[in-house]
């Protein structure tokens, strides 16, 4: 058999003079690239720049450099497509990867710019002013009935009955993110820090383990074409229902966690023989229409005796405007939307690099289309898919969402260094993986810590972003696409966000 | 003119209201919004009369503004052919110094042909008339809701919008609207407001931060009977604007003081709440108020944001809204600007300063600061009629 001709991505380099041979870096490694022959050998070919053994060498020994190996250059040809080629020459196979879509396609956001109040409406401290942040996801009516009665504190009462609505201290909620995909400490740690700052995870389609029943009123639970975990109990242990069509890496195909991260726990959960691979369909198979996608929305809502909301995740395609309408028709109180720089624990790379829209034009269209059809109280609109900062979530918000999911920055928080391997189960920060050894590193209580963290950071910084913009509530930015510009778009490109161009 | 960006401006308010529906002269309004002189920048001024048509008091009167004769000729076409037009005629002016560049100001005591109301068919909860290919036709649309009210709203948002050149000051019945670019003490004079008689007048004294000199911008702004005169900025206009799209309201003067009026009819009218409440929703108070507050008023009010989170006027503004029934002042919820009331028999006054009261009203029997979002509601007593 021929070497492989695929060249190693990056270089493992360590200084051997500094090294004093603790060999922590290759405990570390959840790759296998470290080795000690009399001192530290490196096999190139396996490193992901996962950081893990830079992060831990007490000596500042090791670290990682891109394989300056050069292609001769080609502005067509690529490194990343010729190295596709050769893989694929190799192995006949389908190539996977992990983490959302990192093309360098137009970033929207980044051409998107927040107003600030000067003079004429003054900005307001939020050092010194209440400013609220609290959301509520859940279907609204169009409006409401009032009752007189005669009280000692007023003399109207509520008349219409709203229907199950979910308080959030914060328009930010955790995405979902399956255990099996990710380990116990991480979906526990994302329980727990949704459940300190008043807000809520995501189970994913992986089913929802017993040790994170105590914050069930701070878990949305999904229900994939898989059908892992689903059963009475795991609905009633839900704040809220989600059934997931579609998602933002991998729009139109089903959900992929190899046999290898199928351990005890994971099988128990999802109810699958352990070691198996957990392969949900593409579509549901009882869901080839709209009319039966609004049966499960109200079969779940019967099971759970309309006691919370259930809505829909679909990933942004060319016409989620429409299919989000008929969502909100069919009965759902929330409609994800997922762009295509949404995470992933397995996707094929051609799915997730080429398939769907940015969240930016999708969230923009959707919030056009209901308000004109004036159905826009009836869902609330949860927008995801690549959030990097609070100025996204702020420019989110602006464009129509009323709730932002993160995902890739909840990871990235409990220490992801984003090396897209999440697939291989090899995940040597103890997120994505479920190899005992790896997975004990991931401290849930740290993890929550600095979930909580970022979420209060994120929080303050939107605080402050609308007291600039000169107001003290979050539902006076969103849909304000007033108090957004463009710069660098085209007219047709401003025209689909509903947005002025910057001098304008 | 109607493609000015929007212009936000500091302003002076004043608002008399006698809720024994007793007519007094437009004299005192004008006195009153004298003495705040420096409020305003001399780019606007305007008032709002109740009751100072009583002979035509089953109309609505639509006052209109015109840039030119093309526009007025198309215009009442449109009204021909939607409205009987009992009285057609100017509206009285006098020559005046510092007035300038004057429309052509028009006034219309108009009734709805029956016929049009039937065949009125504006889908609730649609942008009807905000659709260009409506502008185009000029037509009615199709739809379910019937209401006379919402016939005469649309007829108002499509001439705005549609017809080049022409503007609705007012379309109340026995109210009428008296506004241009100028000093507000001096677009009284021009406009002769002291020869009529109202039971409920509001002034407005404008500071825009930029020049665009054209008169539909001065305030009150108005549909049907509902005027507004705002001193402040509606941080939130570009969410309560796309909010109010969707029930058919668009918004054509890019002022943000436009909201205010659409919304006292979206929530009061049409959605039937009680103004106090439609008061609650569009300045709430604030969470940490209603936590804990598990009665009655803290679950409508938790609920009223909930579901009229994008009608919350957000943003510093004191207003004076005046409707057939009564007089409203309401301040954001934070008070970033000023509001005073004062009481004498069977007077209400709010001004934007306790001067202004005292130049009309020297001994009121009671002068309070209004407080943060909470409404000061003047109504009408029970059984008086205007």
């Amino acid at each position: 058999m021929t070497k492989t001709l695929i060249p190693n991505e990056f270089l493992v380099k360590i200084d051997h003079i500094r090294c004093r041979r603790c060999k922590r870096c290759i405990l570390n490694c959840g790759f296998g690239v470290l080795n000690f022959q009399d001192r530290i050998v490196a096999d190139h070919s396996k490193c992901v720049a996962c950081h893990r053994c830079a992060t831990f060498c007490p000596e500042g020994a090791i670290w990682i450099e891109r394989n300056p190996l050069c292609f001769k250059p080609n502005a067509h040809w690529t490194p990343e497509s010729i190295k596709a080629i050769y893989k694929q020459a190799e192995t006949g196979g389908v190539l996977l990867t992990g983490m959302g879509n990192d093309r360098p396609y137009v970033n929207y956001f980044d051409h998107l710019v927040l107003d600030a109040c000067q003079v004429t409406n003054p900005s307001i401290d939020p050092l010194r002013e209440p400013m609220e942040l609290r959301t509520y996801l859940g279907s609204k009516p169009n409006s409401l009935q009032v009752e007189t009665v005669e009280t000692k504190e007023g003399s109207y009462a509520l008349a219409t009955r709203l229907s199950p609505q979910i308080k959030l201290e914060t328009p930010i909620i955790f995405a979902g993110m399956s255990f099996g995909s990710i380990s116990l400490p991480a979906h526990k740690a994302l329980a727990r820090a949704a459940h300190l700052s008043g807000t809520l995870m995501n189970t994913g389609e992986g089913g929802l383990h017993r040790e994170l029943y105590p914050y069930s009123s701070n878990i949305i639970v999904q229900v994939a074409s898989g059908r892992f975990g689903v059963n009475q109990e795991y609905l009633d242990r839900a704040a809220a229902i989600e059934i997931k069509i579609g998602q933002g890496a991998k729009p139109g195909i089903g959900g992929h966690l190899p046999g290898e991260k199928v351990n005890q726990e994971v099988s128990q959960t999802r109810m699958i023989p352990a070691g198996t691979d957990a392969l949900s369909p593409a579509p549901h198979h009882d869901i080839y229409s709209i009319e039966d996608l609004s049966q499960l929305i109200y079969a779940l809502k019967e099971a759970t005796r309309y006691t919370k909301p259930v809505g829909v995740k679909i990933s942004a395609v060319h016409n989620a405007a429409a299919i989000a309408s008929g969502i909100a028709r069919a009965g759902a109180d929330f409609v994800y939307l997922d762009g295509f720089r949404g995470g992933t624990g397995a996707a094929p790379t051609i799915i997730r690099d080429h398939v769907g829209i940015p969240i930016e034009m999708a969230i923009a269209a959707v919030d056009d289309r209901l308000r004109q059809e004036g159905i826009r109280n009836q869902v609330s609109l949860i927008a995801a898919g690549g959030f990097r900062h609070s100025g996204d979530v702020a420019k989110a918000i602006a464009l129509g969402a009323d709730i932002v999911a993160i995902g890739t920055a909840a990871l990235i928080a409990m220490g992801c260094r984003l090396c897209q391997k999440c697939y291989t189960g090899n995940c040597s920060w103890g997120i994505a993986t479920q190899r005992p050894e790896l997975v004990q590193r991931l401290d849930p209580e740290e993890a929550t810590e600095r979930l909580v963290n970022l979420l209060r950071g994120w929080s303050l910084e939107l605080k402050e972003i609308l007291g600039a913009l000169g107001v003290n509530a979050v539902e006076s930015l969103r849909g304000s696409r007033e108090r957004l510009r463009g710069i660098g778009l085209n007219q047709v490109e401003l025209e689909i966000l509903g947005v002025k161009p910057a001098g304008r | 003119m109607k493609n000015f960006p929007r212009i936000p401006s500091g302003c002076s308010i004043v608002g008399i209201f006698n809720k024994q529906a007793k007519r007094f002269s437009g004299a005192d309004i004008l006195r009153a919004i004298r003495v705040m002189h420096d409020r305003s920048n001399g780019l606007g001024g305007g008032f709002a009369g109740y009751g100072i048509y009583p002979e035509y008091k089953d109309c609505y009167t639509f006052h209109l503004m015109y840039e030119g004769e093309a526009s007025q000729h198309e215009t009442e076409h449109f009204l021909e052919k939607h409205f009987i037009i009992e009285r057609s005629e100017p509206i009285p002016t006098r020559p005046h110094p510092r007035i300038s560049d004057v429309p052509i100001l028009w006034r219309y005591f108009l009734r709805v042909k029956p016929r049009r109301v039937e065949s009125f068919r504006g889908r609730e909860g649609t942008a009807s008339a905000s659709s260009p290919q409506f502008c185009q036709v000029l037509e009615e649309t199709t739809g379910e809701h019937c209401d006379e009210r919402d016939f005469v709203v649309e007829q108002v948002i499509l001439i705005n919008r549609c017809i080049n050149g022409a503007f609705v000051a007012s379309s109340g019945k026995n109210m009428g609207v008296f506004k241009g670019v100028g000093y507000p003490e001096d677009i009284g004079e021009f406009y002769r407001i002291e020869e009529y008689e109202g039971y409920l007048w509001t002034g407005h004294g404008r500071f825009p931060t930029n020049t665009p000199g054209w008169w539909g911008g001065a305030h009150p702004f108005t549909i049907l009977d509902w005027s507004v005169v705002h001193n402040g900025e509606i941080s939130s206009y570009g969410i309560n604007k796309r909010y109010l799209e969707m029930f058919g309201y668009h918004c054509t003067l890019q002022t943000d003081t436009e909201v205010i009026a659409y919304l006292f009819d979206l929530l009061h009218r049409r959605h039937g709440l009680p103004l106090q409440v439609a008061c609650l929703a569009l300045a709430p108070p604030f969470w940490k108020d209603l936590d804990g507050n598990a009665g009655a008023k803290g679950e409508l009010a938790g609920a009223l944001r909930q579901v009229y989170g994008s009608a919350l006027l957000n943003g510093p503004f004191s207003i004076v809204v005046g409707y057939t029934g009564g007089v409203i002042g309401l301040t954001d919820r934070i008070k970033l600007r000023p509001l005073v009331c004062g009481e004498r028999d069977n007077f209400l006054y709010l001004a934007s300063e306790e001067c202004a009261i005292r130049e009309v009203c020297p001994a009121p029997d009671r002068v309070w600061a209004v407080k943060a979002g909470e409404p000061v509601i003047g109504q009408l007593e029970e059984g008086v009629q205007p």
